[in-house]
């Protein structure tokens, strides 16, 4: 409840940048903001660049690979939308370019989860909150080579 | 150690409802909190009149309709802080700058819902706009079912058993220790339901790996506490209980929980440092903690957070009864979120209070002097309140 902003369901995404992000992921690509400026990639989107302040932003593509950092799998659920999916993970991807992203998982038996496992995007139409194309992650298992990279200190 | 000439702000009034669960109850926020609000006022040896601030927690009940129905018509100071459980003790920790600058002199600090009866807390989250995060829960969680506090805090607690090798006992150790205490003490929901290790780890899942019995309850309840200047505190001859250092932080980003460049990076992380150095105490001084446990690892987090130990060996920290009466270092001594209610932390400052006053009978930490009360809200929005008897 840190945010009183009273704000109906109908607006989110067209007021946040969140329409621009699922535009690119309907047409099979992930793209994060990249300050111009500075050249650092964030997200979430931010209105203004949180390292170096500019308001110079370009959705730039990233390659969609990096490892899972952390998950959780949810045997209940706690929004309606999801109750016939349980159960189902969500997972926290450290993408290689740096920032994480929240998402899902594909083509994953949920038992395979692992903590670092290489990833990679794949694209998935879900009308769970919205009608949306979202970006999912499959394993890359050719992509060992990233396995124990990154880790504890970021 | 702290300064026993330097004037403090005291807490000088406590008052609670009953806790309960009951199905058939029809209780409304604003009464339960009016129901303690009139206890604390009166535990304070103050008159409703003499209230002229008020700090009420978001959006369960506002200031004009507690002061109107308490007929407090000297109101001068109203402010409601927005760190979600963290807000509590950020009001105390505010409350004492007020009345330090003169802008109040006895402020009343309320909170409390009926969590069982009314609105549960899975109708709660179904909107993203009542939530931390808002429009980036909407547009970024959600559409992956990442929708609820349990499942926010599980990818946490995930990621520190893999970087610390923090066990499912730990966990449950928390949970029991909670259960525990919960048996003393007579308004405690969980009293008369005692809880194995066992019935721990066989209770079901439901983020992983928050069980059942990692989870706080939902409860019918409310807590009001009155502060004051030090001077009007000794004047009233109420027992004293001081507030050496408060502090309040939030981790950065505050509204997106995965992206900290260290996941474990929480608001007490800051705040914890800054009421030790103003209070001029160590967490080794401290008798007891009172922790906001609105999960079980959130305890132990919040232990590290604290500095009781390093970051990582908050696990190790809570077993073999060191967080249990007569251990090392009681935590909750009444049986917390986990297993007395929940009501936003309110009680921790209560139980705090009792303890320093030496009315715990029976859980009662012996020659409790000096203790620290947390407060975790939102995306790990952290407050902290170090309380002493003096």
């Amino acid at each position: 409840m840190a945010s009183l902003t009273a704000i109906g369901e109908d607006e989110i995404g067209s007021k946040g940048t969140g329409d621009e992000f699922y535009a690119w992921c309907a047409r099979g690509e992930l793209r994060l903001r990249r300050c111009n400026a500075c050249r650092e990639w964030c997200h979430v989107p931010r209105v203004t660049c949180p390292n170096c302040a500019a308001i110079d932003w370009a959705w730039e593509r990233v390659k969609g690979t990096g490892r899972v950092y952390t998950w959780t799998v949810v045997h209940r659920a706690m929004h309606p939308a999801f109750m016939g999916d349980v159960p189902y993970a969500v997972v926290v991807v450290e993408l290689d370019e740096g920032p994480r992203i929240v998402s899902g998982v594909v083509d994953c038996p949920l038992e395979a989860l692992e903590m670092e496992m290489p990833v990679e995007v794949v694209f998935e139409r879900s009308d769970r909150w919205g009608d949306r194309v979202l970006p999912r992650f499959r394993r890359a298992p050719g992509s060992k080579a990233l396995r124990g990279a990154g880790g504890i200190a970021r | 150690m702290a300064d026993p000439k330097r004037s403090a702000a005291c807490i000088v009034g406590i008052g609670e409802t009953k806790y309960g669960r009951d199905k058939g109850a029809s209780h409304t926020n604003l009464a339960l909190q009016l129901e303690a609000s009139i206890r604390a006022i009166a535990d304070a040896g103050l008159q409703r009149r003499d209230i002229d601030g008020i700090m009420p927690f978001q959006n369960l009940a506002n200031a004009e309709e507690i002061v109107a129905n308490l007929g407090c018509d000297r109101v001068r100071f109203a402010a409601t802080v927005a760190m979600g459980g963290a807000s509590p003790v950020a009001s105390l920790a505010l409350a004492a700058d007020v009345l330090a600058a003169g802008r109040a002199s006895a402020i009343l600090i309320p909170a409390g819902w009926a969590a069982f009866s009314g609105p549960r807390t899975r109708e709660l989250v179904l909107d993203p706009a009542r939530l931390p995060g808002g429009v980036i829960a909407g547009d970024y969680y959600f559409p992956h079912g990442y929708t609820a506090p349990m499942q926010w805090y599980a990818v946490m607690a995930q990621r520190h058993m893999y970087e610390f090798g923090t066990t499912r006992e730990q966990l449950g150790a928390v949970a029991v220790a909670m259960r525990k205490h919960a048996q003393l003490n007579p308004n405690a929901v969980m009293r008369g339901k005692p809880m194995t290790m066992a019935d721990y780890l066989a209770s079901p899942m439901l983020a992983d790996p928050y069980k059942m019995l990692d989870c706080c309850i939902e409860t019918d309840g409310a807590a009001a506490f009155v502060v004051t200047t030090e001077e009007r505190a000794r004047d009233l001859g109420r027992p004293i209980v001081r507030v050496e250092a408060a502090a309040a932080a939030q981790p950065h980003p505050a509204d997106e929980i995965t992206n900290r460049k260290n996941i474990f990076e929480t608001g007490l992380g800051r705040a914890a440092p800054e009421a030790f150095g103003r209070a001029g105490v160590r967490p080794t001084d401290l008798d007891f903690a009172m922790i906001y446990d609105c999960f079980t690892f959130e305890l132990i987090h919040q232990v590290e957070e604290l500095g009781l130990c390093a970051r990582g060996e908050g696990g190790p920290f809570v077993e073999g009864g060191r967080i249990e009466l007569g251990g090392e270092l009681p935590i909750n001594t009444h049986g917390g979120l986990l297993s007395e209610a929940h009501v936003v932390g309110m009680n921790h400052v209560v139980e705090a209070v009792r303890q320093l006053r030496g009315d715990c009978g029976t859980r009662q930490v012996a020659n409790a002097e000096l203790g620290v009360v947390t407060g975790w809200g939102d995306f790990g929005d952290g407050s902290v309140a170090i309380l002493s008897r003096r």
